[in-house]
C-alpha cells in the first residue's frame, strides 16, 4: 500500500460516511424516512455500500499495484497480508487488495445492471398482467410459473458454458431475463389491489390513458415492494455471478471479479487463506449490505409492525 | 366452483394439469436451449470424422424438430434416451446419482427446519433484547454468504485444520466401498456432515429470518391479543396461538426449499465430491451430453413444481380460509 492508496481510501470513507449522514439529516424531516434510519444496521448497510461503490469507481486511486500484474512470480507467490501488500498476493503473486478493489467494479457492475434487467422486465411484466387481467394476465402468469420452474442454475450453467466466453454485456442480459419471475408475481398482486382504488379509478374516469394510469398512479404507489425487490436483487445477482465464476465459467480471466479469485485460490486455501478468504467477505459485506438496506425499507412501509 | 370436496377434487386435478404442462414446457425450453447452443457433443481432440460418425449415430443430424419429436416419442415409453459420455441408459445414471441428492438435501432441510424455526421462535419472544440482536446480526451474516465460500470455510476448518470430517467424497473407498454395515452406515453420516452443515446453515439462518417476522406479524393479531387478556400462560399463547398461525406462512416456504437446495446442490456437490444429481447436471452440461442434461432438468422442475404444489394443499388443509380465496381467485381469471 502507498501513502496515495492510504489517503484514497480515507477519503472514500469519508465521502461515504458524509453521503449517510446527509441522508439521514434529509430523512428526519419525513416520518417514513425516519423509520427506515431507525435501524442503526441500515445506516451502516447504506454506508457500506457507498463506501464499495466509491472504491469501484476510483479503483485505479485505490489500488496500489497494476490487478492483473504477476509481481514477482519467484519470491511474491502467496505472499502473507503484510503493510506492502494489504491482503496478501496469490497463487500468481497478484496483490490481493488491488484485484479485490477493480473486482468490485465487475462484481457490483454485474450485480446492479443484472438486478436492473430483472427488476424493469419483472414489474413490467406484472404491471401489464395485472393492469390489463383476462387473457395477458392468464398468458403472461402461465410463462412465468414455467420460468419459476426452471431450474435456474442449470440454464445459466448452459448459456454460460455452451455460448463459450460470454461477454460481460450478454452475462447481465442472461442473469437479468432469468431472474424477473418472482418480481412480475409480486408487482402484479400490488397493481390487482391497486388498480381498484378510489384514486385510480378517478384517473381513469378522468381520461387518462393506460400508460399514464400506470406508471403515474399505480407503479409509484407500488414502488417499496419494487425497492425490496431490487435490493434483495442485487445481492442475489452477485452470489450468482460468483456461483458461475467459481464453477470456472463466469468472466473469463484474468480479469478479477470476486468470485473467479475465490475459484483461482481455492486450491491454495490451505496454505495461503487470505487470497479466498477476502473477496468471500467481500461478497457477503455487500450481500449483509443490501439485505439490511431492504429490511430497512420494508420497515418504513411496513406501518403496523412497531414491535420490531 | 363452489367449496367443499367436490371443489377440491377439481382444484387438485386442474393443479396437476397445470404442473404437468409447466414440467413440458421447461423440458421443451431446455432441449431448444441446448440443440440450438453452437458447439457438437465430441471433445476437442477427437478426428473430424469419427464426430461426425457420432453425430449420425446420435440423431443429431437430423432437424431440430425431428429430434424433438423423437424424443418426446420416447419421453411417452418413459426412455429417457442413453448418456452420449458413457452410452449408459439416463435412466441408469440418475437413478444412481439420485438417493445421493436426497440424503443431502434431506439432511440439509431437516438443520435449515429445525435449527430456523427454533431460532425464529426464540427470538421472537425476545424481540429487541440481546440475546434477538445477536442472533439476528448472526443469522443476516450467515444469510449473506455464498454457499460456496462456507463449504472452502468449513473444509478449511474442520476438514484440515481439525481433521474432524471427511474433505470430500461419499464414502470411504477402502473400507467402505458400498453402505453394507453399520459402520458404514455411520461413515455415510461423517461424509454427509460438512456438505449437509453447509447447505444447512445457509438455509437455516434464512428460516429464522422468515420465521421471527412471520411470529410479529401473528403477533399484533386480535386472537393474540385475546388469548393474553384471558390469562393464557405466555407458553401457550406462544406455541398455540402465534405459532399455529405463524406456520401457515411457513408451509410456504417450505415448498420454496427446494429450488434453493437444487442451486445449491450442484456447487456443494461439485466442492464435496459428493456424487449427486447435481454434479452430474454439471458434469452432462460441460459435456455436452444432451440427453442427460434434458432428463436431469426434467427431474429438477418436476421437483419444483411438486414441491410448490405439496405446500399449496397443505396450506389449503390447514387454513380453510384459502379454499374459499382459491376459488374465487380462479373466478376473476375464468371470467
Amino acid at each position: 500500500m502507498t501513502l496515495g492508496s492510504w489517503l484514497a481510501v480515507f477519503v472514500a470513507l469519508v465521502l461515504a460516511a458524509e453521503l449517510v449522514r446527509a441522508l439521514r439529516h434529509r430523512a428526519m424531516r419525513q416520518e417514513r424516512w425516519r423509520r427506515f434510519f431507525r435501524h442503526r444496521t441500515t445506516s451502516w448497510g447504506l454506508g457500506i455500500l457507498a463506501f464499495l461503490a466509491i472504491v469501484a469507481l476510483a479503483a485505479p486511486l485505490i489500488a496500489p499495484f497494476d490487478p492483473n500484474k504477476q509481481l514477482d512470480i519467484v519470491r511474491l507467490k502467496n505472499h502473507a497480508p503484510s503493510w506492502t501488500f494489504l491482503l496478501g498476493t496469490d497463487v500468481l503473486s497478484r496483490d490481493v487488495w488491488s484485484r479485490t478493489v477493480y473486482g468490485a467494479r465487475v462484481s457490483l457492475g454485474i450485480g446492479a445492471l443484472g438486478a436492473l434487467v430483472a427488476v424493469s422486465l419483472g414489474t413490467f411484466v406484472g404491471a401489464i398482467a395485472g393492469y390489463y387481467q383476462r387473457w395477458i394476465d392468464a398468458v403472461l402468469m402461465r410463462g412465468v410459473d414455467v420460468g419459476l420452474a426452471l431450474p435456474r442454475i442449470f440454464i445459466l450453467l448452459m448459456a454460460v458454458a455452451l455460448w463459450d466466453g460470454l461477454p460481460f454485456t450478454a452475462l447481465v442480459i442472461v442473469i437479468g431475463l432469468t431472474s424477473w419471475f418472482g418480481t412480475s408475481r409480486l408487482v402484479r398482486a400490488e397493481v390487482l389491489s391497486l388498480r381498484q382504488r378510489d384514486f385510480v379509478v378517478a384517473a381513469r374516469a378522468l381520461g387518462a390513458g393506460s400508460g399514464r394510469v400506470i406508471f403515474r398512479h399505480v407503479l409509484p404507489n407500488a414502488a417499496a415492494p419494487i425497492i425490496v425487490s431490487a435490493a434483495l436483487g442485487v445481492g442475489n445477482v452477485l452470489l450468482l455471478e460468483a456461483a458461475l465464476s467459481f464453477l470456472g465459467i463466469g468472466i473469463k480471466p484474468p480479469d478479477p471479479t470476486w468470485g473467479n479469485m475465490i475459484a483461482d485460490n481455492a486450491s491454495s486455501i490451505y496454505s495461503a487463506p487470505w487470497s479466498t478468504l477476502f473477496p468471500g467477505l467481500a461478497i457477503s459485506l455487500v450481500v449483509m449490505s443490501l439485505n439490511a438496506v431492504a429490511d430497512g425499507v420494508r420497515d418504513a412501509l411496513d406501518p403496523h409492525e412497531d414491535a420490531a | 366452483m363452489t367449496g367443499g370436496a367436490g371443489g377440491g377434487a377439481s382444484w387438485l386435478l386442474r393443479r396437476l394439469v397445470a404442473s404437468v404442462a409447466i414440467i413440458f414446457a421447461v423440458v421443451t425450453f431446455v432441449f431448444m436451449l441446448i440443440h440450438v447452443a453452437p458447439g457438437r457433443p465430441c471433445p476437442e481432440n477427437v478426428d473430424p470424422a469419427v464426430c461426425d460418425q457420432l453425430t449420425r449415430q446420435f440423431g443429431l443430424d437430423k432437424s431440430i424438430p425431428t429430434q424433438y419429436g423423437l424424443y418426446l416419442l420416447a419421453l411417452a415409453h418413459g426412455n429417457l434416451g442413453y448418456s452420449f459420455s458413457d452410452g449408459r441408459p439416463v435412466r441408469t445414471a440418475i437413478a444412481e446419482t439420485i438417493p445421493f441428492t436426497l440424503q443431502l438435501a434431506g439432511a440439509a432441510l431437516l438443520l435449515d427446519f429445525l435449527l430456523g424455526l427454533g431460532l425464529g421462535i426464540y427470538q421472537a419472544g425476545r424481540v429487541n433484547r440481546l440475546p434477538d440482536l445477536i442472533i439476528g446480526n448472526a443469522t443476516l451474516f450467515i444469510y449473506s454468504l455464498p454457499t460456496f465460500w462456507l463449504a472452502l470455510l468449513l473444509l478449511l476448518v474442520f476438514g484440515e485444520k481439525l481433521g474432524w470430517f471427511p474433505v470430500g467424497g461419499s464414502n470411504d473407498p477402502v473400507l467402505c466401498p458400498s453402505v453394507d454395515s453399520l459402520y458404514c452406515v455411520v461413515d455415510r453420516f461423517w461424509h454427509l456432515v460438512l456438505p449437509a452443515a453447509t447447505l444447512g446453515l445457509v438455509g437455516a439462518a434464512g428460516t429464522a429470518r422468515f420465521q421471527r417476522a412471520a411470529m410479529l406479524e401473528v403477533a399484533t393479531q386480535d386472537y393474540v391479543r385475546t388469548a393474553r387478556a384471558k390469562g393464557v400462560p405466555e407458553r401457550r399463547v406462544v406455541l398455540r396461538h402465534q405459532l399455529r398461525n405463524a406456520l401457515l406462512s411457513f408451509i410456504t416456504r417450505f415448498g420454496l426449499a427446494f429450488p434453493f437446495l437444487l442451486t445449491g446442490a450442484v456447487l456443494i456437490e461439485t466442492i464435496f465430491a459428493w456424487p449427486g444429481m447435481g454434479r452430474l447436471a454439471f458434469e452432462a452440461i460441460l459435456s455436452r451430453d444432451y440427453p442427460l442434461v434434458t432428463a436431469t432438468a426434467l427431474v429438477a422442475s418436476t421437483v419444483v413444481v411438486a414441491g410448490n404444489l405439496l405446500a399449496d394443499i397443505l396450506v389449503g388443509i390447514a387454513d380453510p380460509r384459502l379454499r374459499v380465496r382459491a376459488s374465487a381467485e380462479v373466478e376473476v381469471v375464468t371470467a
